[in-house]
């Protein structure tokens, strides 16, 4: 059943799950989680905490997650600690088996969680070498199967994970993003009371884009005073501007920018024409710096963790310039930041590679930056923006 | 940000002695700032009395003072040195204290030095319980609540709102003697009338329980820009309950959700915010309600501690190297992560892989101390192991820890006991509970039953299940057969030792008995072996390696494989092949290498001293151009610093696990040897199994070291070289051994064969003792003989340190005990040069030493032991290996010995090394430093089993002025006059007369029990007569209780006499009154005193003297 092309270690007993790379590498594990098959890129993330926030994140759209620490699940799955109610991550690989939850806000356990959301994980492999792997040659397409009978057609698997174009050139904020307008309202979150719901009385409004958002992005928009109307991507400059919003937010998502860009970066040009203030996050920075006249490209080795550093540049920054903020990221796509137009600034880079994290434009109440500062799961050290951005509307 | 410039020179003050709580993790972390701060070209002056430590060599700092560590001495060398900075945050509690007291009394400002990395008010703010609780209320943190009560009505108001269970604790009593835990209010009255009682303020503090509640720690680091980072978090195995240093400690934290772990990490930054820690590392602990996540900030320490030594070692994050360039000005952005060598250090690590610690304890040191875990620290030293997983990084905690475990081993004294019985162990917080939660399983108990009782977090409890239960599968079906079933047991962390023991007992289970059964009845022939896979070590290592099941090395990068590593620090582990082979990232070079084998975890008699030899080996060895590869699991080290080897595996030290490293390292480039001899007994342990394995062992072979430890051997060389020995015999039995004692005469000194540290070695006066000591003995060291040897009352015992290199022998030191034979070498103050020796004897000391080198074919240190008694020396041993004294002897003349040492096990010859001086002009004294009041129970007495946890140098270029030094080092205040009690054995009355008059001449007056008393006053000296606690009350235990006494002398004949003596040192030890138990330091003390009434002791430089 093996085709010649493909290279592998003989099946070892109780392998129930692999992994059939594109270019013929086959690795074996353990499968948990929804049992059949998906394609889509494998990256990695460095986050110790968080995975469940991780798996929901719709920026995965398409992905594979291999989580670098090797406990994943041990705090077990909650209702409060999702990120988007969409398909998001395909699945994950981890290094442990996974082991009962322990912690007072478990409601299930991340196997059965899986299952339940069809998301397929893989157990047992060497997660560092294939994150080297990945840091090397980049992120590879990946077929991943789970059949508890350990019955793989691998060369059907295979030809899959060939036949797959990859993300490049992808639009996938549509399929994950929501499809008619919603009116947001949970807010900050708290232990004991999980979040909270002020009202939207005498709140400026904020009209969210949603690429495929993150819902924490939401949460933190109310939390910082405003009100939040959540539109799909496909929002046009009427639907949004019959909202009457007092500022745009341009939400984070999947798939290639330039892709999504091609419907809404000439909504947001209209939207930068008419000075609404614009914030955007991830995706959304990628598509403001697009409107701007900005080139967005993919990276070799992505960013996906909870420890990065960015580091504030601009002199407009006063008495902070230089501070360091760490930060969530997950992004495969960045900002070229040689490509910045006049009128565009750097306000954020990434002390790791330097690459773009943050822009501004002059004159103009729009900015976005490529991190999370919605944080969940990672740091909450920049939730200044959202202060900025909903204290600057009036 | 640039550096400041506005400051060139930078004082930094150490952590003093090894005691309790304050190990050599500050040396590291010092020895990181000096280097640091050299290397940004500022002049550094540093103060620490630890001759032990790295941070003092010579070559270190610009100026290093190796005196008190005392606002007085400070302030000398402050004045003399005129410092601009001073850096108070690298030296533990102890410079913390002293920066806050040469602050407060106005010291830095008369002598305009800066504090930099914390100030006076942040670390008062920190250390002040109450400014502390405010700060944490003003930024909306809880802390336990808790109140003040001096009766027992207010004890009730305050029990209000702490509500029950309730923790007691009376104010400024020693060891938190008079408190408890309430659960109920009859309980509650009771504790409270009884710490008012027993607390000399009548103040008891009532704390809110939070027993039982999980434990954390973040690491956290800020610079002057504000820029926060959380190195590690650490979650404590313990619950709230036991100190976090004699907890079993993970990271990072494993069970807590991102919200919460957020919660904590803002938490952690608010709080360095509010304290005010401008720039550096802090410690945040924190307890959590595992029911409902309530959060309660518990400490914060605002300085690097050993907390932050594990987490830098866990995540290969130099957090005091970092701390020292912030506290000059640098912000995190600008300084480089060496380990990735790409990115900056304004990050937060993370990790791939399992951190454990273990503490190692000491009880079976302190007859009468109990072994309860509680709220003051108690353990002694730590490993740290690192595993992919929490099982693997346990079970390799375990059998690092060096206390005979090979992983979960039984509990055999809880085979099949009762439910009651296992749930009573459980509830008691001992250092064995581990291993008791493991044999619980075995004996059935649930996860929810262990749970209950020790408020493990289910999660960690369940992983230990999960290893019994795969311990019961071996012991079912044997040992896998296959690579892949093998490869699931090692990725578990299960040794090859463990599997074969397990193996043992599935023969035993094949044949229907039990495992000593088993390995007796003839079963174990090779259908059974096979069939079992094997039952012993090697044949387990065999099946092993016959399966190509080998381990791979990881690499600690402090990413997550994100980047790649260019400093090799590497830990083993189990891996299956992705798609070939199990990637190895070891990459071992084409050098030429020496591997050195460091000491493991810190205990009595193998610490910082062994460790300090390891390193100067690295440093040796990679000046001669070979490559240093370290091995060791201690994480408190300088040796397990990236930056002290060219390579570091930190692995436990078994023979497994330094054989598969030595397997990969020799897979490339030449192995030049093995360095065995400088980290004390934990590498000299495996110098057989790796000769066994074709090894290279560099230096004195292992032969003429068990040779030296052997008693019958050693004894022929003796006689063969006409040396001189005190009488001895070996006894198997209660009868040997009391034939023996009698044909030598009492008293006699006894000990059981091969131990360190004097480990259960008396003096014995009698039978009777004998009778007991041989019952205990046997117990202590298994089927090994005990030795006994003729005890030399009243000899001069002396320490000599040599090198030879197989044709030179040079005595780089003769050191003279302060103490008298008996005392425990390492526990005895002594002095280089000797104060009153002839020249005569110290010459025939050298004389013995280099024939004995010379016999042994020694190639590196030894160290041999005189005893001295009416002209004659006898030699009572030798270790031809690094010695406790080898950095003492070091510091005192000058010349770094074990350096060259090294460089001559690697083959050079000592005249082609630098020459060792062999007369000083100034005199050293060491004094050891005991953790007694660690230890309520236990009798504060000196003896030949060794009980000290660390040393000071006193150095002056007069002996009785670096004698009292070295007591002030040590903690000891010489009183210039008031009360002396003298009550000495008759033995010693004529030798501490003079003494006693001398102190009475000048203003001393004199108190005594009934026969010394006597005697002094039929002297013609004025005593006062006082009772011993058997007369009658008021006795003397009272006197000195009252505040009444300045000064003890106190000797005993015979084990009654100790006995009944052991309250008088008792109340010496809580009422901080210098005492002294042996006549040859009392006398000395009597002249110290006597000399140096009034006078004013100067500081110097290490440096000057050598000049």
């Amino acid at each position: 059943m093996a085709d010649a092309a493909l290279s592998h270690a003989p099946k070892p007993k109780g392998a129930t799950a692999v992994i059939v790379f594109a270019d013929g590498h086959v690795a074996w594990g353990r499968g948990f989680g929804a049992v059949g098959d998906a394609v889509g890129e494998l990256c990695f993330n460095t986050a110790m905490t968080g995975y469940q926030e991780v798996m929901t994140d719709p920026s995965y759209a398409s992905q594979f997650v291999c989580f670098t620490f090797p406990h994943i699940g041990n705090v077990g799955t909650n209702a409060d600690d999702v990120e988007g109610a969409c398909d998001a991550a395909l699945g994950c690989v981890v290094r442990e088996d996974v082991t009962d939850p322990s912690n007072f806000r478990a409601m299930g356990d991340f196997p059965e969680w899986m299952a339940a959301n069809g998301k397929i994980g893989i157990a047992g492999l060497d997660t560092r070498a294939l994150t080297r792997r990945i840091r090397i040659q980049g992120a590879p397409n990946v077929v991943i199967a789970h059949d508890p009978d350990g019955n793989f057609d691998l060369a059907a698997l295979h030809a899959k994970a060939q036949g797959w174009p990859g993300l490049e050139g992808m639009d996938l904020a549509k399929s994950v993003a929501r499809s008619c307008h919603e009116d947001w309202t949970g807010g900050h979150w708290t232990l004991g009371q999980g979040y909270d719901t002020p009202g939207a009385e005498g709140r400026p409004h904020v009209v969210a884009m949603d690429f495929g958002a993150k819902d924490n992005i939401f949460r933190s928009l109310v939390k910082a005073g405003a009100k939040v109307s959540v539109v799909p991507a496909e929002a046009t400059f009427d639907d949004i501007m019959a909202l009457k919003p007092d500022g745009v937010f341009l939400s984070n998502g999947p798939g290639d920018p330039a892709a999504t860009g091609v419907y809404a970066v000439p909504v947001i040009k209209r939207l930068l024409d008419i000075d609404m203030p614009i914030f955007g996050i991830c995706l959304g920075h990628q598509m403001l710096a697009l409107a701007a006249g900005a080139k967005t490209a993919k990276m070799f080795q992505g960013h996906r963790g909870a420890n990065h550093p960015v580091q504030r540049v601009g002199s407009q920054w006063g008495e902070t310039e230089g501070l360091v903020e760490i930060t969530s990221m997950n992004h495969g796509f960045a900002v070229d930041g040689d490509t910045l137009p006049a009128g565009v600034i750097e306000t954020h880079k990434s002390l790791f590679d330097g690459t773009n994290c943050g822009i501004a434009i002059t004159g103009k109440k729009a900015f976005g930056v490529q991190y999370h500062p919605e944080a969940s799961p990672g740091p909450q050290d920049s939730f200044y923006l959202f202060e900025k951005f909903v204290g600057e509307l009036t | 940000m640039p550096k400041r410039t506005d400051i060139s020179s930078i004082l930094i003050i150490g952590a003093g002695p090894i005691i309790i709580g304050q190990a050599c993790e500050f040396d590291y972390s010092g020895t990181q700032a000096v280097k640091a701060l050299k290397e940004e070209g500022y002049r550094v002056i540093l103060v620490n009395s630890n001759p032990a430590t790295i941070m003092t060599d010579p070559e270190m700092a610009d100026a290093t003072y190796v005196e008190p560590i005392t606002p007085e001495f400070v302030e000398r060398v402050i004045a003399k040195e005129r410092p601009d900075a001073l850096l108070p945050t690298m030296g533990g509690q102890t410079a913390l204290n002293t920066a806050l007291r040469l602050f407060e009394s106005g010291v830095l400002e008369k002598y305009g030095v800066t504090m930099i990395g914390a100030d006076a008010d942040a670390i008062d703010k920190a250390e002040n319980r109450q400014r502390f609780r405010e700060a944490m209320d003003k930024i909306g943190l809880e802390s336990a609540r808790s109140g003040v009560a001096t009766t027992l009505e207010q004890a009730y108001a305050v029990l209000e709102y702490t509500n029950l269970p309730s923790i007691i604790r009376p104010s400024f009593t020693l060891g938190g003697t008079g408190g408890g835990i309430a659960y109920n209010k009859a309980e509650f009255e009771k504790i409270v009338r009884e710490g008012l009682a027993a607390s000399p303020t009548t103040e008891v503090l009532i704390e809110e329980s939070l027993l039982g509640w999980k434990e954390y720690e973040m690491e956290v680091v800020r610079d002057r820009k504000d820029n926060c980072i959380i190195i590690c978090s650490i979650e404590n195995i313990d619950p709230m309950g036991v100190h976090t240093g004699d907890s079993i400690t993970v990271a990072p934290a494993l069970t807590l959700t991102d919200k919460e772990y957020q919660i904590m990490r803002t938490a952690s930054i608010d709080v360095l915010r509010e304290i005010g820690v401008e720039t550096g590392g802090s410690n945040v602990q924190f307890a959590v309600n595992p029911d409902d996540g309530r959060l309660i900030v518990i400490e914060m320490n605002p300085r690097v501690s050993r907390s932050s030594a594990l987490a830098s070692k866990a995540t290969g994050f130099p957090i005091a190297r970092v701390a020292a360039k912030l506290a000059v000005g640098y912000t995190l952005d600008e300084i480089t992560n060496e380990i990735t060598g790409a990115t900056p250090a304004s990050f937060e690590p993370t990790i791939d892989y399992i951190v454990t610690k273990i503490p190692r304890f000491a009880f079976e040191k302190f007859k009468g101390a109990e072994n309860k875990l509680s709220t003051a620290m108690k353990s002694v030293g730590e490993v740290m192991a690192i595993g992919r997983n929490m099982k693997e990084s346990l079970q390799k905690a375990l059998r690092g820890l060096e206390t005979g475990l090979d992983g979960f081993n039984r509990v055999e004294e809880l085979e099949g006991a009762s439910k009651d019985v296992i749930t009573g162990r459980l509830s008691q917080q001992t250092p064995e509970r581990l291993l008791i939660v493991a044999q619980a399983f075995r004996e059935g108990l649930t996860l929810e039953e262990i749970h209950a009782v020790t408020k493990y977090d289910k999660w960690f409890l369940r992983h230990i299940e999960q290893i019994i239960e795969e311990e019961a599968r071996v012991v079912k079906n044997g040992v896998p057969g296959d690579a892949e079933g093998l490869r699931r047991l090692k990725a578990m962390g299960f040794s090859d030792k463990r599997l074969a023991t397990l193996a043992v007992r599935s023969i035993g289970v094949a044949g229907g008995m039990g495992e000593t059964q088993a390995k007796r009845s003839g079963l174990l022939h090779d259908t059974l072996r096979a069939m079992a896979g094997g039952t012993s070590e090697d044949e387990i290592r065999k099946l092993r390696h016959k399966l190509g099941v080998r381990p791979v090395f990881k690499r600690i990068d402090s990413c997550a494989a994100e980047f790649e590593a260019i400093t090799p620090y590497m830990y083993s582990t189990y891996e299956g092949p992705l798609f070939g082979e199990p990637e190895c990232e070891s990459n071992p070079t084409s050098r030429k290498k020496v591997v050195i084998l460091g000491g493991g975890p810190n205990r009595i008699g193998q610490g910082i001293e062994f460790d300090y030899c390891c390193c100067h080996a690295c440093f040796a060895l990679e000046e001669a151009g070979y490559e240093t590869i370290m091995i060791n699991c201690n994480p408190e080290t300088v040796s397990t610093d990236y930056d002290t080897s060219d390579r570091l595996y930190f692995e436990p030290l078994t023979a497994e696990d330094v054989l598969e490293i030595l397997s990969v390292e020799m897979s490339n480039g030449e192995l030049l040897g093995v360095i065995v001899q400088f980290g004390g007994q934990t590498p000299l342990k495996l110098a057989a199994d790796l000769e066994k394995a074709g090894i290279p062992i560099l230096g004195t072979s292992p032969d003429a070291i068990d040779l030296a430890e052997d008693r019958e051997r050693f004894a022929k060389l003796v006689n063969k070289l006409g040396l001189k020995q005190p009488s001895n015999g070996i006894a198997r039995s209660q009868e040997e051994a009391r034939g023996i004692a009698a044909q030598i005469g009492y008293p006699v000194l006894i000990r059981p064969s091969y131990v360190l540290g004097g480990r259960a070695m008396e003096i014995v006066d009698g039978e009777g003792q004998l009778d007991e000591y041989m019952q205990t003995a046997v117990r202590v060291s298994g089927d090994s003989p005990v030795l006994i040897d003729q005890y030399l009352r009243d000899a001069i015992e002396c320490d000599v340190d040599a090198l030879c290199d197989g044709t030179d022998v040079v005595v780089a030191g003769v050191m003279q005990h302060i103490e008298e034979a008996g005392v425990h070498s390492g526990d005895s103050a002594c002095t280089l040069p000797p104060y009153s020796l002839s020249d005569d004897i110290i010459a025939e000391m050298e004389r013995q030493a280099e024939a004995l080198a010379h016999a042994l074919k020694v190639v590196g240190l030894m160290n041999i032991q005189f005893a001295v008694k009416d002209g004659e020396v006898y030699l009572i041993e030798v270790n031809p290996r690094a010695s406790r004294t080898v950095p003492f002897v070091a510091k005192a003349i000058g010349d770094p010995i074990a350096k060259i040492a090294a460089r001559v096990m690697a083959g050079e010859k000592l005249v082609d090394l630098p020459p060792i001086k062999r007369k000083i002009a100034h005199f050293a004294v060491k004094e050891a430093v005991f953790p007694f009041s660690r230890f309520p129970g236990t009798d504060p007495v000196l003896s030949p089993e060794m009980k000290s946890t660390g040393e000071v140098m006193g150095i002056d270029s007069d002996f009785t002025a670096a004698f009292i030094k070295s007591q002030i080092g040590a903690g000891v205040t010489l009183p210039e006059g008031g009360v002396l009690f003298v009550s000495v054995k008759d033995s010693d009355k004529d030798f501490v007369l003079p003494a006693v008059k001398k102190l009475a001449e000048i203003g001393f007056s004199i108190i005594a029990t009934g026969g010394t008393q006597k005697f002094l006053t039929d002297h013609g000296v004025a005593v006062e007569r006082v009772n011993k606690v058997a007369e009658g009350r008021p006795h003397i235990v009272d006197r000195i209780i009252d505040g009444d006494v300045a000064l003890i002398f106190n000797t005993t004949e015979g084990w009654q006499s100790l006995k009944d003596s052991a309250s008088i040192r008792l109340a010496a030890l809580e009422s901080k009154v210098a005492i002294y138990t042996t006549a040859a330091a009392a006398v000395v003390a009597a002249d110290a005193i006597a000399a140096q009434r009034g006078g004013t002791l100067e500081v110097r430089s290490l440096q000057s003297y050598y000049g």
